[in-house]
């Protein structure tokens, strides 16, 4: 679940203390125009929860209102990575003396939190570990101990940041505070700015709730953005359902994450193309019926594999759920089975006899008779 | 990381429907389901196991050797540093959705002790013959049976139609190992592959893995290094970029964690790759033919 910049800036960045430049959020030209004439000159930005802004022309420098209302014009009428522009944040230009980078981060390797710092912000971190590798500090939390200000001036010692260490080691300190207590995955300033004025802020702000901890932070999760899902999307999400919708015409239908990933590349390797992800293992097993609506209802669809190897997820279960399914819906897209695993007896009866299908044996020849039908 | 018939199982979460179901399931395929833990049961006997209030109590009187996670997402975290606290040396833990800041927490605790961690998210374990722990179906004999061919997979669903081929082309399993679905685990495709390496029982690996991660790749590095054929199957090389796919840990972003790379480095560690789960099978008898007429 991602903030987008004025949301992480304002819910997570202010209330611990992290400077930030003045800003409004604005939905309207005018509203644009007021802001630089109460704050003066400012970066007019675009609030997509996406990244290469600026490449795509969503920040501009508005100096005068005029400049600011025709800014922001332009910046509404944009759509960025797929995501429409509806409001933009109107934020006060600073003198910049020089672009920093901080990040907190869950580091899948050493299983604990990694502090991150580099003296060339502005920059993917990605980039600056290739090309600029001397740049980077990394401090790995014992989380036991925890990271606090003499954590952060032992990590950046040597690094020609002048007087300005302090108040940076500040900064990556309340930022470990802000990853501990909002439950992020990613908290991260890029670019963290030294002004001229020898202010240290933060000029932007991702910020990244992990998704299994939306329940106890309920204030983080409201203002997230949505995630951008299509009709269908949202209708599986409505019933708890992952259902990722493609471009294909071979519907799939299976138990399991991995499974489900299989029988697509099965799809793709016998020349066809999937038409969605849609998962009904773990919990979600007895919830066939709607997921069979679901992978119908998808346009596209020509023909239609249903792919079940049943672990926890009972096979039984499932097949009840689409047979059900397939009774009430009646579609007329071929299906083909293929159905193994706890349960498994009791699933092919049900399906032989209550649709007077045969399933196959194994997955591939299924996967390839759907591609051949809906060709 | 390998059930070995004889070895003492806790369920913590034994009374709760999955719990009960599963427990008994194991009990059928010859595991040694020990004792059960309900703070709120504390004294009953179910299932013919006595129920202790945590699994610290339980070991007092029973040591166990495995404990297996059957507790909702929001309270994991306390079990499992429950289970690390009483000693237990293998935790498989099943629940998907832990919050990532308690995974943090749960390996804090893990890393000073002794106690091994499968999963998060995990279906579990199974050795054809001995027993297995978790939510495999490794009680039906159509899947899985006696044999010197390792399994490893991230995933329960697509371990187990593995598994069903092997043993329809009569190629029985020394041990399957899920490692679970999720980007931090205990037990990675490396740690797994290493304790397949040292397993007597073993002749021959099947790796599965998935997109996400880089756990193939850190594999890779191990396989070049061992005479055990290996072959493997990746799944998602299909999946569109930047979407979980139903895995918290499979999803490829900003290039990384892609199908080609895992390929590439397993191949050049001299991993066979198939494009599908059938083919797997053709490769891995491929390889036992050539073993078998180079040691005649």
């Amino acid at each position: 679940m991602n903030l987008e910049e004025y949301a992480a800036k304002h819910h997570v960045l202010v209330p611990a203390g992290v400077p930030t430049p003045e800003g409004r959020v604005c939905k309207t030209p005018e509203e644009a125009a007021a802001a630089v004439t109460a704050i003066g000159p400012s970066v007019i930005k675009a609030q997509v929860p996406t990244g290469k802004r600026g490449k795509s022309g969503g920040i501009k420098i508005a100096k005068t209102a005029d400049e600011a209302a025709s800014a922001a014009r332009d910046i509404l009428s944009m759509t960025i990575g797929g995501h429409r522009v509806s409001q933009v944040l109107v934020e006060q230009l600073c003198p910049i003396e020089r672009e920093l980078y901080a990040a907190v981060l869950i580091d899948v390797a050493s299983r604990a939190p990694l502090v991150l710092f580099s003296t060339e912000g502005g920059m993917d971190i990605e980039e600056v570990a290739e090309t600029h590798p001397d740049a980077i500090r990394k401090h790995v939390v014992d989380i036991h101990k925890g990271f606090g200000a003499a954590d952060a001036g032992a990590m950046l010692k040597g690094l020609p940041l002048g007087s300005a260490a302090g108040a940076i080691g500040e900064v990556l300190a309340k930022l470990y505070t802000i990853f501990q207590d909002k439950d992020a995955e990613l908290v991260e300033i890029n670019p963290l700015a030294l002004l001229k004025d020898g202010r240290v802020v933060a000029l932007d702000c991702k910020f990244v709730l992990d998704d299994s901890s939306a329940m106890r932070q309920p204030d983080l999760a409201k203002v997230a953005s949505p995630p951008k899902m299509t009709a269908l999307e949202e209708r599986g999400a409505e019933n708890g359902l992952k259902f990722i919708q493609l471009d294909g015409n071979v519907g799939v239908l299976a138990n399991g994450a991995g499974l489900t990933m299989t029988t697509m590349d099965v799809i793709d390797h016998f020349g066809g193309k999937p038409a969605n992800f849609l998962e009904i293992g773990g919990e979600a097993y007895t919830k066939s019926e709607i997921a069979l609506d679901l992978v119908l209802s998808n346009p596209g669809v020509k023909s239609l594999v249903i792919n079940f190897c049943g672990a926890f997820a009972r096979t039984d279960v499932m097949a009840e759920g689409v047979v059900k399914a397939w009774e009430t819906l009646k579609p007329q897209v071929p299906v083909f089975f293929s159905i193994h695993g706890t349960g498994e007896d009791e699933a092919v009866k049900l399906v032989r006899e209550r649709l007077g299908i045969e399933p196959y044996d194994f997955m591939e020849d299924a996967v390839k008779a759907a591609v051949e039908a809906a060709q | 990381m390998i059930y070995r018939r004889g070895q003492k199982v806790l369920v913590q979460g034994m009374t709760g429907k999955q719990g009960a179901f599963w427990s008994e399931r194991m009990r059928e395929m010859g595991t040694d389901v020990a004792a059960g833990v309900n703070p709120k049961r504390v004294g009953q006997t179910f299932l013919d196991t006595p129920i202790y209030g945590s699994a610290v109590e339980a070991t007092r009187h029973t040591p166990c050797d495995v404990s297996v996670i059957f507790i909702p997402p929001s309270m994991a975290k306390d079990a499992i540093i429950d289970a690390i606290d009483a000693g237990i040396g293998t935790i498989v833990t099943l629940t998907e959705h832990i919050p990532a800041h308690d995974v943090l927490e749960i390996f804090a605790r893990q890393r000073v002790s002794k106690s091994r961690i499968i999963g998060p998210n995990t279906a579990g374990i199974v050795t054809p013959g001995e027993g297995f722990v978790g939510i495999m179906p490794g009680h039906n004999p159509n899947i899985f049976k006696p044999g010197r061919v390792g399994v490893i997979s991230r995933s329960g669903s697509l371990g187990t139609l593995m598994c069903l081929n092997l043993t329809r082309a009569n190629l029985g399993q020394s041990a399957f190992i899920g490692i679970g679905g999720d980007p931090i685990i205990g037990t990675t495709t490396r740690d797994a592959l290493m304790e397949l390496d040292r397993d007597a029982k073993t002749d021959a690996v099947v790796l599965v893995g998935e997109i996400g991660g880089a756990m193939e790749e850190e594999a890779a590095e191990y396989a070049r290094t061992m005479k055990k054929p290996i072959v493997s199957f990746i799944a998602g090389r299909s999946s569109p970029p930047d979407k979980k796919m139903g895995h918290a840990g499979a999803i490829v972003t900003g290039g990384r964690g892609g199908y080609a790379s895992k390929r590439a480095a397993l191949e050049k560690a001299g991993v066979q790759v198939a494009d599908t789960p059938a083919e797997l099978v053709a490769l891995l008898q491929q390889v036992n033919v050539t073993k078998m007429s180079a040691a005649g």
